[in-house]
C-alpha cells in the first residue's frame, strides 16, 4: 500500500482497523452487545499481526489481562458496553492507579443495567468520568464518524502511552453501525507513540518519579529494573505509604498530569460560533445531526453554532468559554437524562443552558434540534 | 545472577532486604511459603528478572512486594487474569501468582476456574490459611465448619471447599498441596509446578496463629500445623486414595498432574499457521 486506501467501514471494524494501525497487539473482551464485533474483528487481525486475541471469563478479568500484557510491554485494549463497563470500573482505577497504558472502548448502549442493548443512548458520559472510586485522572475521546473512530482510537492508544493512563473511547450504538467511507492512511504515516522505557541501565531507578511532564518512566519486566507495581497508594520508589505528606503528593501528581497538559489532549471543533446567539453542544450521533439542525436553522435567519468536544475528558472548557461568550442560550441535546448539560452549566453557568433529552432508545433526530432551537428563539 | 545460581540457596539473595522487617505476623505460615517458593525458583536456576510474581488482595497479596524480581499486587481475586494477559504477551517469563482462600476461590472463584481450563503455563499458590486474616478474621470458603470467625459468631455452618479437587476437576493439569511444616516437601511440589508446562496449582496449608488459631483455641503455630500435618494424607509415601495411610482429609504431595497442550503454545502455533496461509495466498 503506498497511497491511502479508501474503505467502507462500519464504525466497530474502524475502531479494530485503528488499534491495529496503533500498534495494538492485545485483546482481551468479554461479548457484549453492541461492541462485539470489535472483539471479532481483533479475534481475526491479532494473530496475523503477531498479535494476541483472548476472550476472558467476564469483564473484570478482560481488562485485568490488558493490563497484565500491558505491564508486558504490549499495547493492550478491551472493548465493551454499559454492563461490562460497569464490571471494568476495578480495574480501570488499578490502571489509573498504577499508570498502566491502556484502552477501553464503550460503544453506549440504553441503561440503566441491562437496559436496551441493540438501542444507542449516551448514558455513560459521566461513567466515564467518575466510575471508579477514588480520585482518578481519566482521557475520555468521543469520535462522532466513522472516519472519526478510527483515528481517535489511534490517538487514544497515543495519548494512553504518553501519558501512561487508561483513555476511554466512547461512543453510540449508531455510528457503531453506521456504515462509512474511511480514509485509511498508509500504515508507516500513522503517528504512533510509545510510552517512555527505562533502559534498564540506570544506577538509580525509581518507577514512579515524575519527568518534566509529570508521567514516570516506566520499567519492562526482564530489562533489569525488578519493580513493584501496586494499586495501594506508593511513593516514587512504588512501594506503600500512608504518610500523609506522601500520600497527598502520590495522589495529585497523576492528577496533575492530565491537568497540566490539557494542551495536547484536548481536542474540539466548532460550526458557526464566531456570531451564535444560541450554540449546541453535543458528542457522537447528536452532533451530526446537529450539524445537519444547523444548515436548516442558518437558511432560516437564526443565529446557531456547534461546540463539538472530541476529547470530552478532560473537557476543552476554555474552548468551550470562547465559542459560548456571546451565546444567549447553550443547548445540550443528549441521549440521557442530562449528563453533558451538568458540565456545560458548570462552565458557561447555569442561567444560560436549555437542555433536550431523550431516553426512549431512539436518537436524537435534527428536527429535535431545530424544534427545540425554534422554541429558544421564540 | 549466575552467581547466584551457582552458590548455595541463601533466601537473602531472593528477597527486598530493605522492606524488612516484613509485616507478617509471629507463626504465620506465609513466610514458609515465601521461602520455598523462592528455594524452589533458585533450584530450578530461574532468572530474577525474567521472574513475574502476581499477588491479589490480603495477607497471602503482600508477601510478593518482598521477592527481589518484578512484582505486580492487583486488584481482589483477580491476579489470574493479569497473569493471563502478562503471560499470553511475555511467554519468556515465568509467570507465577500468589492468593489466598478468600481471593482465590471467593471473589476469585471464576477465575480460577477458567485458568485451570484453559491450561496456560502459570503457578498459582494458593497459601491456604482458612480466613480472611487482613480484614481482622471473616469466614473463607475453606474455614472448616464450627469455626468461630468474626462473621459466624457461632460456628460456620457452610461447607468448605476442596481447592485441589476443584482445580483438578477444572482441568489444572498440575495440582498439589502441602504443609508449612514440612518445607523440604513444599519445595519439592513447589519445584514441580514451576517445572510443569501448563497450568500449576498448588494449595498450601498455612497456618493464621494470629486472628483465626487464637479465636478457635488451636494454640501456638507449631500446634497448628503439626495438626494440619496430621490432618494429610502423604502422597509423597506412596499412597493412592483406595490405600490410605491415615483416613483423613486431605491428599498432600503432586495429586494430579497430565500433559494436556499447553494454551500459550498452541495459540502461538495456531497464530503461525495463519501466518503462513496469509503469506501463501498474497
Amino acid at each position: 500500500m503506498t497511497t491511502p486506501s479508501l474503505a467502507s467501514l462500519h464504525g466497530n471494524r474502524a475502531c479494530a482497523a485503528g488499534a491495529i494501525a496503533a500498534g495494538c497487539r492485545f485483546f482481551a473482551g468479554y461479548p457484549i452487545t453492541p461492541s462485539s464485533e470489535i472483539a471479532e474483528q481483533m479475534s481475526r487481525a491479532l494473530p496475523r499481526a503477531d498479535g494476541v486475541f483472548i476472550q476472558m471469563e467476564d469483564e473484570i478479568s478482560s481488562l485485568a489481562a490488558v493490563i497484565g500484557a500491558s505491564l508486558g510491554g504490549v499495547k493492550a485494549m478491551t472493548a465493551t458496553s454499559g454492563p461490562g463497563f460497569s464490571l471494568m470500573q476495578e480495574n480501570l482505577g488499578y490502571a489509573a492507579m498504577t499508570e498502566v497504558p491502556c484502552v477501553i472502548v464503550n460503544v453506549m448502549r440504553g441503561g440503566p443495567s441491562t437496559g436496551m442493548p441493540t438501542r444507542p443512548s449516551q448514558s455513560d458520559i459521566m461513567q466515564a468520568r467518575w466510575g471508579t472510586h477514588g480520585d482518578h485522572p481519566v482521557i475520555v475521546v468521543a469520535p462522532a464518524s466513522v472516519q472519526e473512530i478510527y483515528d481517535e482510537t489511534i490517538r487514544a492508544f497515543n495519548l494512553a502511552e504518553e501519558f501512561r493512563t487508561p483513555v476511554i473511547v466512547l461512543y453510540d450504538e449508531v455510528i457503531a453501525h453506521l456504515l462509512e467511507s474511511v480514509v485509511l492512511p498508509q500504515r508507516d504515516t500513522v503517528p504512533t507513540m510509545t510510552r517512555k522505557w527505562a533502559s534498564g541501565e540506570e544506577t538509580t531507578f525509581l518507577p514512579y518519579a515524575a519527568t518534566e511532564d509529570g508521567v514516570p518512566v516506566m520499567a519492562r519486566p526482564g530489562d533489569g529494573h525488578r519493580v513493584h507495581v501496586t494499586g495501594l497508594t506508593h511513593t516514587p520508589d512504588g512501594f506503600p505509604t500512608q504518610r500523609p505528606d506522601l500520600a497527598a503528593k502520590a495522589t495529585q501528581r497523576p492528577l496533575d498530569k492530565i491537568e497540566l497538559n490539557r494542551d495536547r489532549i484536548e481536542r474540539n471543533e466548532t460550526f458557526d460560533t464566531e456570531d451564535a446567539e444560541i450554540v449546541i453542544v453535543a458528542i457522537g450521533i447528536v452532533a451530526r445531526a446537529a450539524r445537519r439542525a444547523l444548515q436548516e436553522l442558518r437558511s432560516a435567519g437564526l443565529r446557531v453554532g456547534l461546540f463539538r468536544p472530541v476529547t470530552l475528558w478532560p473537557f476543552p472548557e476554555d474552548a468551550l468559554r470562547e465559542a459560548a461568550a456571546k451565546a444567549r442560550c447553550v443547548l445540550v441535546p443528549e441521549m440521557n437524562a442530562g449528563q453533558l448539560a451538568l458540565e456545560v452549566e458548570r462552565i458557561v453557568g447555569p442561567k444560560r443552558v436549555a437542555r433536550l433529552n431523550r431516553i426512549d432508545g431512539e436518537p436524537i433526530t435534527p428536527n429535535d434540534i431545530v424544534r427545540r432551537v425554534r422554541e429558544i428563539a421564540a | 545472577m549466575n552467581d547466584i545460581l551457582e552458590a548455595p540457596f541463601d533466601v537473602r539473595d531472593y528477597l527486598r532486604l530493605e522492606m524488612m522487617p516484613h509485616f507478617m505476623c509471629p507463626g504465620c505460615g506465609h513466610g514458609i511459603a515465601l521461602r520455598c517458593l523462592l528455594w524452589a525458583v533458585h533450584e530450578l536456576g530461574i532468572d530474577k528478572d525474567k521472574l513475574a510474581i502476581v499477588c491479589g488482595i490480603g495477607c497471602s497479596g503482600r508477601v510478593g512486594a518482598y521477592i527481589d524480581a518484578n512484582t505486580y499486587h492487583t486488584t481482589h481475586g483477580r491476579p489470574l487474569a493479569f497473569a493471563t494477559g502478562l503471560k499470553l504477551a511475555r511467554p519468556d517469563l515465568t509467570v507465577v501468582v500468589i492468593t489466598g482462600d478468600g481471593d482465590c476461590l471467593a471473589i476469585g472463584g471464576n477465575h480460577l476456574i477458567h485458568a485451570c481450563r484453559r491450561n496456560l503455563d502459570l503457578t498459582c499458590l494458593m497459601l491456604n490459611n482458612e480466613v480472611y486474616a487482613m480484614t481482622g478474621g471473616q469466614v473463607s470458603p475453606t474455614t472448616a465448619i464450627d469455626r468461630l470467625t468474626t462473621t459466624t459468631p457461632h460456628g460456620n455452618a457452610e461447607p468448605t471447599f476442596d481447592a485441589c479437587r476443584l482445580a483438578d476437576a477444572a482441568g489444572a493439569s498440575f495440582v498439589g498441596r502441602e504443609v508449612t511444616r514440612q518445607a523440604p516437601a513444599l519445595k519439592n511440589v513447589i519445584k514441580a509446578g514451576l517445572a510443569h508446562e501448563g497450568f500449576s496449582f498448588i494449595e498450601v496449608m498455612s497456618d493464621c496463629t494470629e486472628i483465626y488459631g487464637r479465636k478457635n483455641d488451636l494454640g501456638e503455630s507449631p500446634e497448628m500445623i503439626m495438626s494440619q500435618k496430621s490432618d494429610m494424607r502423604p502422597e509423597a509415601f506412596g499412597n493412592v486414595a483406595d490405600e490410605p495411610f491415615r483416613a483423613n482429609r486431605l491428599r498432600a504431595g503432586i495429586i494430579a498432574q497430565n500433559d494436556r497442550p499447553e494454551y500459550g503454545s498452541v495459540y502461538r502455533q495456531r497464530a503461525a499457521a495463519e501466518q503462513a496461509k496469509a503469506k501463501a495466498k498474497s
